[in-house]
């Protein structure tokens, strides 16, 4: 295969043109909102819990962007659904990215990162916890909120 | 001065000189559009730089032996180059830096702070590169100034028709404008912003640095005070570029850098600034860059700026014609007889970085993004375009490849 497949490939441009998960929750137990003021990338997520408080019992993200920021976004959407919130708020970035399966140049590892910076964070306000240095450093040039 | 006939340019010939394109990328030859970003170096000015460590190098204006004359009469002999290179009156006048915007820092710095206060209205452009804008908002927040900014019309050119408006906001002391856009392309009316600056008694800072590469410039012609630009764009050296200003205005600001070089005589009370253009060269200067610039000045000047102008028009008119017919296709820009061989584009649908990585995995190089002028992106509405830039060494054959691209970026992705 090659890279330019793999870029693009199949899954990748399924999720960025049927994204799972898209729309806004009226009533969202956690929400946040991140950018990448350098391309305009920009996701808005939003949580709903379960009775426990803790399990995610919805999650959905509305935005504009690139491919790989709205499709890694909407995979996240998939992969998080039903888990617990404070296994999320930790998950390790590389569960993401090996689900994406595609090779990134550091300028793109921000668009893939941008939906679960913004998850994380929205987790973490509702929790009252901060957003972990390496997240907050991570995500460098993103703007959250 | 002698008038040569001008000629046309063969950039498939002139492609020879840049061992850049010798090797592949991805497989694919490279098909390079984005030269307004920064140009590549013919071997005659990668030579000159080898030869000029290999048999001239020493540091300047320091020794008394032989090889130190001969680098200063090199580096010496580059400033009158360039300085003849805008038609500069007197080769003092120009100052080696380290670029365009460290040029615009200098005057910025070194006449701003001294000469704005409240009440006074510092005038940019919304079409200025940030390195001619945050600047002057930076010094003018600093002295207690008002910014304000030139408005666009939607071709993306200047609208003169505001500015008596914007006189009435303070009194005029600075208006900084780019002669070139280097987003949209834009030539701007340097001449009639020159006559408004100066019937207010304000001087006016021109960023050539996207103009100079492919536009001739007569600073005497523009009536500007102040221009700089930068070796890189014009298949010279990074981390050299120049700023002329008129010697009167020079010679009564205050030095910008300071150290070495730069003083008469210093003292334990007191110390004197040098001569022009010494007095702005502080430290040991980019010696063989500024040699290698001069080469570069020698070589886009061998080519003909004229011919270089004539051939990317020729592309202009060729690629928009093409563009048009790939789906979704949003062009921004005024029309190409005001326009330099650049093309900010949208297609609709299409983030520009999707756009981008589908051309470069076809060894297409294309910019995506705000082009450092992210006031004109919010003026035209987006978060970022893509900009497709020529230079004299650019060919068809590219833009074929570019258009193929698109129309390949469109089927994948919508």
């Amino acid at each position: 295969m090659s890279e330019f497949d793999q870029m693009y490939r199949e899954v990748i441009l399924d999720h960025y043109k049927n994204p799972r998960g898209h729309g806004e929750l009226d009533h969202a137990d956690a929400q946040a909102e991140g950018q990448n003021p350098l391309c305009g990338d920009e996701v808005s997520i939003f949580v709903a819990f379960g009775e426990d408080g803790d399990t995610i019992d919805e999650v959905k993200f509305s935005g504009r962007g690139c491919a790989i920021s709205q499709a890694a976004t909407s995979m996240l959407m998939e992969m998080t659904q039903g888990r617990s919130a404070t296994e999320v708020a930790s998950l390790p970035r590389e569960e993401l990215l090996d689900e994406l399966g595609i090779p990134l140049s550091p300028v793109r590892l921000k668009c893939a990162l941008l939906g679960l910076s913004t998850l994380k964070l929205a987790l973490h306000k509702a929790k009252g916890t901060p957003l972990p240095e390496e997240w907050a450093g991570a995500a460098g040039d993103l703007d959250l909120k | 001065m002698a008038v040569t006939a001008q000629t046309r340019l063969d950039a498939g010939k002139l492609r020879a000189d840049f061992p850049i394109f010798e090797q592949e990328i991805r497989g694919k030859p490279l098909a390079y559009l984005d030269s307004a970003v920064s140009s590549h170096k013919p071997r005659q000015v990668l030579d000159k730089l080898r030869n000029f460590y290999e048999t001239s190098y020493a540091n300047v204006h320091r020794g008394v032996y032989t090889l130190s004359e001969i680098a200063t009469a090199e580096y010496e002999g580059a400033r009158e180059k360039v300085a003849r290179f805008v038609n500069a009156p007197e080769a003092r006048e120009l100052i080696f830096t380290h670029g365009a915007t460290e040029s615009i820092n200098l005057v910025a710095y070194a006449w701003g702070l001294d000469n704005l206060g409240p009440g006074d209205l510092v005038a940019v452009t919304e079409l200025e590169h940030h390195s001619n804008f945050v600047p002057w908002q930076y010094i003018a927040k600093r002295t207690g100034a008002t910014f304000a900014a030139i408005p666009l019309d939607d071709n993306g050119e200047l609208r003169l028709d505001g500015l008596d408006e914007i006189a009435q906001l303070g009194k005029l002391k600075v208006v900084a404008v780019n002669l070139v856009s280097n987003a949209l392309g834009t030539i701007n009316p340097v001449e009639r912003l020159a006559a408004w600056a100066h019937e207010h008694g304000a001087v006016i800072v021109v960023d050539a640095a996207q103009a100079a590469p492919h536009h001739a410039i007569d600073v005497q012609q523009l009536d500007c005070d102040f221009l700089a630009f930068s070796a890189h764009k014009m298949c010279g050296p990074t981390s050299v570029g120049a700023l002329w200003g008129r010697a009167e205005l020079l010679e009564a600001m205050a030095p910008f850098n300071l150290g070495g070089h730069m003083i008469r005589s210093v003292s334990l009370e007191e110390t004197t600034w040098g001569q022009l253009p010494y007095k702005f060269e502080a430290g040991t200067q980019p010696i063989a860059e500024a040699v290698g610039f001069g080469a570069a000045v020698d070589y886009v000047t061998d080519v003909g700026i004229g011919a270089i102008e004539d051939h990317e028009r020729e592309l202009l008119v060729y690629a928009l014609e093409r563009l048009a017919d790939v789906p979704g296709f949003v062009g921004y820009g005024p029309p190409a007889d005001r326009r330099a061989g650049i093309i900010s584009f949208n297609i609709e649908g299409i983030h520009p970085h999707d756009v981008a990585q589908v051309l470069d995995m076809d060894g297409v190089a294309i910019r995506a993004g705000h082009h450092c002028c992210q006031p004109l992106m919010s003026r035209l509405g987006v978060a970022a375009t893509n900009r497709a830039s020529f230079y004299l060494y650019t060919i068809t054959d590219e833009i074929d490849r570019l258009v193929a691209g698109l129309h390949k970026a469109h089927k994948l992705l919508t």
